[in-house]
């Protein structure tokens, strides 16, 4: 297989042409951290996006930053900081379920991933502003802009965001940033069942207290936690986050604290501590041991996620929840059917982990409605008739 | 417009009478004065009256009248309040208009999922208003929000003054039912986050009724902020003002709202409604921040500082709630107090760069007078979003033309300094022939191909957005760029 490292958008349109014209297909790949994400895919060629690298513009007074597509996130985000800001949807650290490789923007945008923050904050795809993309038409097209404020012309940033590759090769992304918050700490609540901790989270959510993120980890799972507080505790930990401006912080904490003691014992994160437990939880480290064992990430409406959190215990899975419970991380063995359980919950799931035989063989995505599938597919076709990009991704044989 | 179909015209009786079958009692309007209540929307210097006007109460209605239509060729043009500043649902004289006033329920508060779920034809207000006892509210507050409908929203994905801080409505929508052309109905989204798919929900935000049409739609709700302040400052030059809003940005605060009006605007306001602005300020901006009280506090000092540091004139935080509501009272009524000193005036909606607004007020300024006409600026400056006013007089010969000219300067200027067309009112007719100033012939015809996965026959809502339409099948021709462009020292296969 050759390797094909495209310089610029004229570049990558020349080798999606040729590609058309050879009856080639391709897999498009930054750091290529994400690879095991979905289904597994049979092209012909790897196209590689790492020389399209590099920041374009960036201005922080206008919290808008645009980059080549396989810009490096640690590129980004050392940029931001250095500038007081960030990407607000906490990019989630994939590699310990997803293995080593440096991820990269367009991965980032491609996958849709968010972390904690997205309960307050919002997900990838509401941070993407504009793109540049070329598509299975061999044309380079852009979309969106490089302002917060656009209708002009349908949103295909979002489109693109969370398409897995499927739609197009994106050459440049427009992000909005936003600034960090000065200050950050996180309360910590212990031993409480599933059910309080559920109607805890639902009622912190609904209140004034601004709280950025907010998940809930059973016992056995808190036992695995880097940081010595959670895995010491020998019980279950309900973890919410405080940020913003320092004096607001405190105050908001000492209300936290106040409320939550009343339950259950309490303690407070700070700092690294505080920074590392959130990392653990952005995208199931807690579950990564062992390596053999399939990891899914369920979104259930929040109020329902205590209740399916038990429901997957009961089937043999472990997990915890985050977004106040309207995500679910769980490690289950094959036998546990995850994508019913979760539409019994009101909600759909995604097979996170698995060995490529497995996420062959097993559903990955949630099954469709037929029409919603159909849509889809002619979605698809408008974007790559020939079936260029990622064969095999998102939907088998499409 | 696109070309009348004739056919359609001819057979107009017997269309009506069909439609009356599928949706009986007074939901079909086909009488000439019933009609004439729906020629326009709220860009009213476009008028058309419609083929008929369709009002279901049921999905199964609208996906059987869409089915119908796409079966008989018939154009349709949805519509919410009628509210809209582009003209996306101006009639067309060979089409139906389907009216979602019916669908006029909240079908659900769940406060536990902070969420509500809503028919199309619910006023944005009143979504807030059923939140309200819940301790939540819904963030998107277009001006028009006491008459603007959820679905109409959907459609032009809508922003407002809290935008800044809480999104737009793609940030706070959740899921729709959408009903396509074919009849087909389907769910995109829900109360559960992490769908999986494409995000078709995204696409169709903001799709301004040319994908389907939308029957349903679950929005999320957001904490009733504990406290608001608002600062109102005055600055001698709008270039002064524009500087402090940059500089409020780069010191790390995202207000909640931070609203600009220029002198004509203040001197209109004042004279309406009595707010108490600064007569002696070229330009005032309106900050507002929210949250918990400490935060508030301490922000409404730090924006204090920022503004005295950058010259302001006038600063003056409000004490109570009274007070934050005079400083706003001005801002909401600038609109009907612009309406006093001028017999029309065209609302324009670009959105710029920070960093570019100063520059762009002043060259508007100027071209305004190129035209012999005068702008009044009352925007969001905190996102960069302009709603300049271009006064003029209807009734004058010419004024009218002039107007739209100055409207279409203005608007490339707008994407001349790296903005775009429309930040929250659409392109619909009024911008539709700019397109081509943002956007290549290849990004559009990208956009129509997605509309045709949508709607292959092009009936819904034909004649908006896209200057230029194409068939279908024309489009998914397009393949002429395979193996033009040679790189000799790629790798080949």
């Amino acid at each position: 297989m050759a390797a094909l490292n495209p310089a610029d958008a004229h570049e990558v349109r020349a080798i999606v042409g040729e590609a058309m014209a050879a009856g080639a297909t391709l897999a498009v790949e930054g750091g290529g951290s994400k690879r095991g994400l979905g289904r597994p895919v049979a092209a012909t060629h790897t196209l590689s996006l790492v020389r399209l690298d590099g920041i374009i513009d960036y201005a922080p007074s206008e919290l808008v930053l645009t980059a080549r597509a396989g810009t490096a996130l640690s590129v980004i985000e050392a940029l931001l900081a250095q500038h007081g800001q960030h990407l607000a949807f906490e990019p989630p650290d994939t590699s310990a379920q997803l293995g080593p490789g440096a991820p990269t923007l367009g991965g980032l945008v491609a996958c849709n991933l968010a972390g904690p923050r997205r309960l307050r904050a919002g997900a990838c795809r509401d941070h993407v502003l504009g793109i540049e993309a070329v598509t299975g038409f061999a044309e380079i097209v852009k979309a969106g802009g490089k302002v917060v404020k656009n209708v002009t012309g349908y949103d295909l940033p979002k489109l693109f965001a969370g398409s897995f590759g499927t739609l197009g090769v994106m050459t440049a992304i427009t992000m909005k940033v936003l600034p960090r918050p000065e200050k950050t700490r996180t309360v910590l609540v212990f031993g409480l069942d599933g059910a309080a901790a559920g109607s805890l989270m639902i009622e912190l959510a609904r209140g004034p207290l601004d709280v950025s993120a907010l998940a809930y980890v059973p016992r056995a799972v808190a036992a695995r936690s880097a940081v010595g507080y959670v895995a010491g505790a020998g019980s279950s930990v309900l973890a919410a986050r405080l940020e913003g401006p320092p004096r607001s912080v405190l105050a908001r904490t000492e209300a936290a604290r106040a409320r939550l003691g009343a339950h259950a014992p309490v303690e407070e994160l700070h700092g690294h501590n505080s920074a590392a437990l959130w990392r653990e939880i952005g995208f199931g480290a807690l579950l990564a041991a062992p390596a053999s064992r399939p990891v899914w990430r369920l979104g259930v409406p929040p109020a329902d996620g205590a209740a399916a959190l038990r429901a997957l215990e009961q089937a043999g899975a472990e997990g915890y929840l985050d977004a106040a419970g309207g995500t679910l991380w769980a490690a289950a063995e094959e036998p546990v059917p995850v994508h019913d359980l979760a539409a019994r919950h009101g909600g759909t799931a995604m097979l996170v982990r698995a060995p490529a035989e497995a996420r062959a063989r097993m559903p990955v995505f949630a099954p469709q409605a037929p029409a919603l599938a159909a849509l889809e597919r002619r979605v698809k076709q408008a974007f790559d008739p020939k079936g260029v990009f990622e064969p095999g991704r998102r939907v088998e044989g499409v | 417009m696109p070309a009348p179909d004739l056919a359609v015209l001819a057979r107009r009786a017997a269309l009506v009478a069909r439609l009356r079958s599928l949706v009986p009692g007074e939901g079909v309007i086909a009488d000439e004065v019933g009609l004439r209540a729906y020629d326009c929307d709220g860009l009213t210097a476009y008028r058309q009256v419609p083929l008929a006007v369709v009002l279901p109460e049921r999905t199964e209605q609208v996906s059987a009248v869409l089915r119908f239509c796409q079966s008989e060729g018939v154009k349709v043009v949805p519509r919410g309040a009628g509210t809209g500043l582009s003209g996306g649902a101006l009639p067309l004289t060979d089409g139906i208009v389907l009216g979602l006033g019916k669908f006029n329920r909240i079908l659900e508060v769940d406060a536990a999922n902070r969420c509500a779920v809503v028919q199309p034809g619910v006023t944005n207000l009143s979504v807030s208003q059923a939140a309200a006892p819940h301790g939540l509210y819904y963030a998107p507050d277009p001006s028009s929000q006491i008459a603007c409908t959820i679905g109409g929203n959907v459609a032009e994905n809508s922003g407002g003054v809290h935008c800044l801080k809480y999104g737009v409505t793609a940030t706070n929508l959740l899921g729709v039912e959408l009903v396509l052309m074919d009849g087909t109905v389907v769910r995109l989204g829900g109360k559960a986050g992490d769908a999986g798919g494409y995000d078709l929900l995204g696409v169709v935000t903001g799709s301004e009724g040319l994908l389907g049409v939308v029957t349903e739609a679950t929005v999320r709700l957001l904490p009733a902020p504990a406290t608001a302040r608002a600062l109102l400052l005055g600055f001698t030059t709008s270039a002064d003002a524009a500087r402090c809003v940059a500089a409020v940005i780069a010191a790390g605060i995202v207000p909640a709202g931070m609203e600009m009006m220029d002198k004509p605007a203040i001197d209109a306001t004042e004279a309406f409604c009595h707010p108490g602005y600064p007569m002696d300020a070229g330009a005032i901006l309106i900050v507002e921040l929210d949250g918990h009280a400490v935060e508030v506090d301490e922000l409404v000092e730090r924006v204090a500082t920022i503004a005295r540091d950058g010259g302001a004139t006038t600063v003056r935080a409000s004490a109570d709630e009274d007070e934050r509501l005079l400083f706003w009272k001005g801002r909401k009524s600038a609109f009907p107090a612009v309406g006093r000193i001028t017999p029309d005036y065209l609302c324009m909606d670009g959105t710029i760069p920070r960093a570019r607004v100063a520059e762009v007020l002043e060259r508007m300024t100027a071209l305004a007078a190129a035209r012999g006409l005068r702008v009044a600026n009352v925007f969001h400056a905190g996102d960069g979003n302009l709603h300049p006013l271009i006064l003029y007089d209807a009734n004058e010969p010419g004024q009218l033309e002039a107007a739209e000219a100055l409207g279409a300067d203005i608007l490339k200027l707008c994407v001349e300094v790296g903005g775009v067309l429309t930040g929250e009112h659409g392109v619909g007719i009024e911008k539709r022939d700019l397109m081509g100033t943002m956007f290549s012939d290849a990004d559009l015809a990208q956009q129509q191909r997605l509309k045709c996965a949508f709607d292959p026959d092009g009936l819904a809502n034909p004649g908006k957005v896209f200057p230029t339409l194409h068939r279908c099948a024309e489009l998914g021709r397009m393949h002429v760029h395979e193996g033009q462009l040679k790189f000799a020292h790629l790798p080949r296969f």
